[in-house]
């Protein structure tokens, strides 16, 4: 590794963030919304609260998945990223969300809410909907939202990214690439990091490692480093252990302006914990390692950090309240 | 104008006219032009848009899907056809999936050139036809050039459509003139009609004209440009009421090309009989292999057979 930079010495300025796009979502009407904040993102407040905003919002719809799954409302499979929040708010808030391109995996709900706040269009798009984001054709992990797309290949968004990035590297923008450990065994990723320093793709390789693919744990699926993984390829490399949202949007923008400004390819490997089973139901890990993984939670920390949390959690809570309310009364897909 | 020349003239026309297209493939760049030079002076002409790349057949299948998805075009040579299994993944699970699965958001403009084929004495893993494994993939249209019609017109075709397609061209063709589909023989009230595509058009039409010769059997040529999503009902009106049909195609027997044409000929043929190209690896040798894959005489004793059934 040749960075492992986390600057604690500054703040993030809104305004580095873009012009960032209010998005609208019908689970917002009539809901009073916590004072200062107008957005369901949370656009206008301090970053610390924004991403909290943003975290509580991801964990409750996807606590929210996993109870409609056990009152058998919900049909298919789901990954949650439970206790992975931090992530997806550290870097998708580090994008400008007007040209900046996403490609997301099996786990893609945290990073999705976080670029779209779409809470009804994803709750209406699992449950099989009219209404959801995809028209119910895609479900969980089939995603696309202007420049958001996720897929259930493993690895296989790898490349079409490093494309995308081209694509649009004339206009400024970047592309980032969510994997994890597990996708580390997919020969694509080589490929990729291959094609991206040759080509001068702009794009942002974020390896989300939770130390376990599915039930397999880390130490059987992966040899070396996956921090030291793209450096061969003359790929700059960043490195963060620490589950704290605000130092991961900083260590991302910093990520993120020399992709921009260099036209190059980057690795940024985040250490994070899977606190919840891969799909449902399916965690075999001893309890132990759970109780390891849950002390790694990045909500009760910022709970210290943000005043008003309660008043937020009610927020978000009433969101997800409405959005499950309001797909449950759309129709069904049928084609 | 040969096949290379045809295909290399469309290539260069939609680069003129299109300037963000992108053409990418393995060894495609000035001097070398290809394997098979079909990309020959394009990179000379268009320098910042024609990419020679890695050998990543997977990869540059979807790089091509990303660029194509986000506003630029892209066309994919294939050096080997045989090398679309290493792609398989991103054609079938990326590039041809994204435009439905994202409920019609988006779309996919590529186009993958793959040269198929034997009788080159390339031996078991650069000689096959491989194309049936893609066939019947939603999402994607599969193409077979053929010197009877206008391979750079297939091109520009497949090109306007701004989907995902998969062209299949071969390789013993590509030094083929292009004769046009005049030179089809395609008689009034045939004895026989030969349902075939790409490089074995060739061979049926040679084999059609020693029947008309030598046998007096009036033998039609219906060569098929377009195998995914299979068109039957063109099929079943160029065959008219002829009653006996013969299937041709060079890959392996069975699940193919053959099989859609006896689905889409259900009921409406009396005599209908299928050749195909071995059930094991084509081998080296090129006797062997000549042997093996539907020529000529292999093909003109296979409708003396049909006809003598009736």
């Amino acid at each position: 590794m040749n960075e492992h930079a986390v600057r604690k010495d500054r703040d993030v300025p809104a305004s580095s963030f873009g012009e960032l796009r209010i998005v609208t979502s019908s689970a917002l009407q009539n809901l009073t919304l916590p004072q200062a904040s107008n957005t369901l993102l949370g656009f206008e407040l301090p970053i610390e609260v924004r991403l909290y905003q943003q975290m509580m919002l991801i964990r409750l719809v996807e606590e929210r998945l996993l109870d409609l799954f056990s009152q058998g409302l919900l049909f298919g499979t789901t990954h949650t990223s439970i206790g992975q929040e931090a992530n997806a708010v550290g870097v998708v808030n580090a994008l400008d969300r007007d040209r900046d391109i996403i490609w997301s995996n099996h786990r893609c709900h945290g990073h999705f809410i976080a670029y779209s706040g779409e809470v009804e269009g994803l709750f209406a798009e699992i449950m099989g909907r009219v209404t959801g984001i995809c028209g119910g054709r895609g479900g969980s992990q089939h995603l696309c939202f202007r420049n958001f797309h996720s897929n259930g290949i493993q690895g296989g968004i790898a490349p079409v990214a490093v494309g995308s990035a081209l694509a649009r590297k004339d206009e400024g923008a970047v592309a980032v690439v969510f994997l994890g450990d597990g996708t580390m065994g997919e020969g694509a990723v080589y490929e990729s990091l291959n094609l991206a320093a040759i080509f001068g793709a702009p794009v942002l390789f974020v390896i989300e490692d939770n130390e376990i693919a599915q039930t397999t744990p880390k130490n059987l699926t992966v040899s070396g480093s996956i921090v030291a993984r793209a450096e061969p390829f003359g790929i700059r490399t960043f490195a963060y252990d620490g589950n704290d949202p605000v130092e991961i949007c900083e260590l991302a923008q910093e990520a993120v302006s020399y992709v921009r400004a260099e036209s190059r390819p980057c690795w940024l490997y985040l250490r994070t914990e899977r606190i919840g089973p891969h799909s449902k139901g399916d965690d075999t890990r001893p309890a132990l390692r759970l109780e390891q993984a849950r002390a790694r939670d990045p909500i009760p920390p910022m709970r210290r950090r943000v005043a008003n949390f309660e008043e937020i959690d009610d927020f978000c809570r009433s969101v997800v309240d409405r959005a499950v309310e309001s797909a449950a009364a759309a129709a069904m897909a049928r084609g | 104008m040969r096949v290379v020349e045809s295909i290399n003239r469309a290539l260069h026309d939609l680069m003129e006219a299109n300037l963000r297209l992108v053409i990418l493939g393995e060894d495609i760049i000035d001097p070398y032009g290809g394997a098979f030079k079909v990309t020959k002076g394009l990179s000379s002409a268009y320098q910042d848009r024609v990419w020679t790349t890695p050998i990543s057949e997977g990869s540059i299948v979807g790089m091509a899907a990303g660029l194509a998805l986000k506003g630029r075009p892209a066309i994919v040579e294939l050096m080997f056809g045989d090398f679309i299994a290493l792609a398989a993944d991103q054609i079938i699970n990326h590039a041809a999936k994204f435009r439905w699965m994202y409920n019609d958001q988006v779309e996919v403009p590529i186009i993958i050139r793959a040269p198929m084929g034997g009788r080159r004495g390339y031996g078991p893993t650069h000689s096959q036809s491989l194309e049936k494994h893609f066939c019947g993939v939603p999402g994607l249209t599969v193409l077979a050039t053929h010197e009877y019609a206008d391979p750079g017109a297939l091109l520009h075709r497949a090109f306007a459509s701004r989907s995902p397609h998969l062209i299949i061209e071969n390789k013993v063709m590509y030094s083929r003139p292009v004769l046009g589909a005049a030179a089809l023989p395609c008689p009034p009230d045939a004895d026989i009609v030969i349902l075939t595509y790409g490089g074995c058009v060739e061979h049926a039409v040679a084999a059609a004209n020693k029947l008309a010769e030598e046998e007096e059997i009036a033998t039609a040529v219906v060569a098929v440009e377009q195998l995914s999503p299979f068109p039957g009902e063109d099929i079943l009106s160029q065959v008219g009421n002829c009653s006996r049909v013969i299937a041709v195609e060079e890959g392996s027997p069975g699940w193919g090309f053959a099989s859609e044409c006896a689905r889409a000929l259900i009921g409406r043929v009396k005599h209908f009989s299928a050749l195909a190209g071995p059930d094991h690896p084509i081998p080296s040798s090129r006797e062997w292999e000549d042997d093996l894959l539907p020529g000529v005489n292999a093909i003109q004793a296979a409708c003396i057979d049909l006809f003598t059934r009736g």
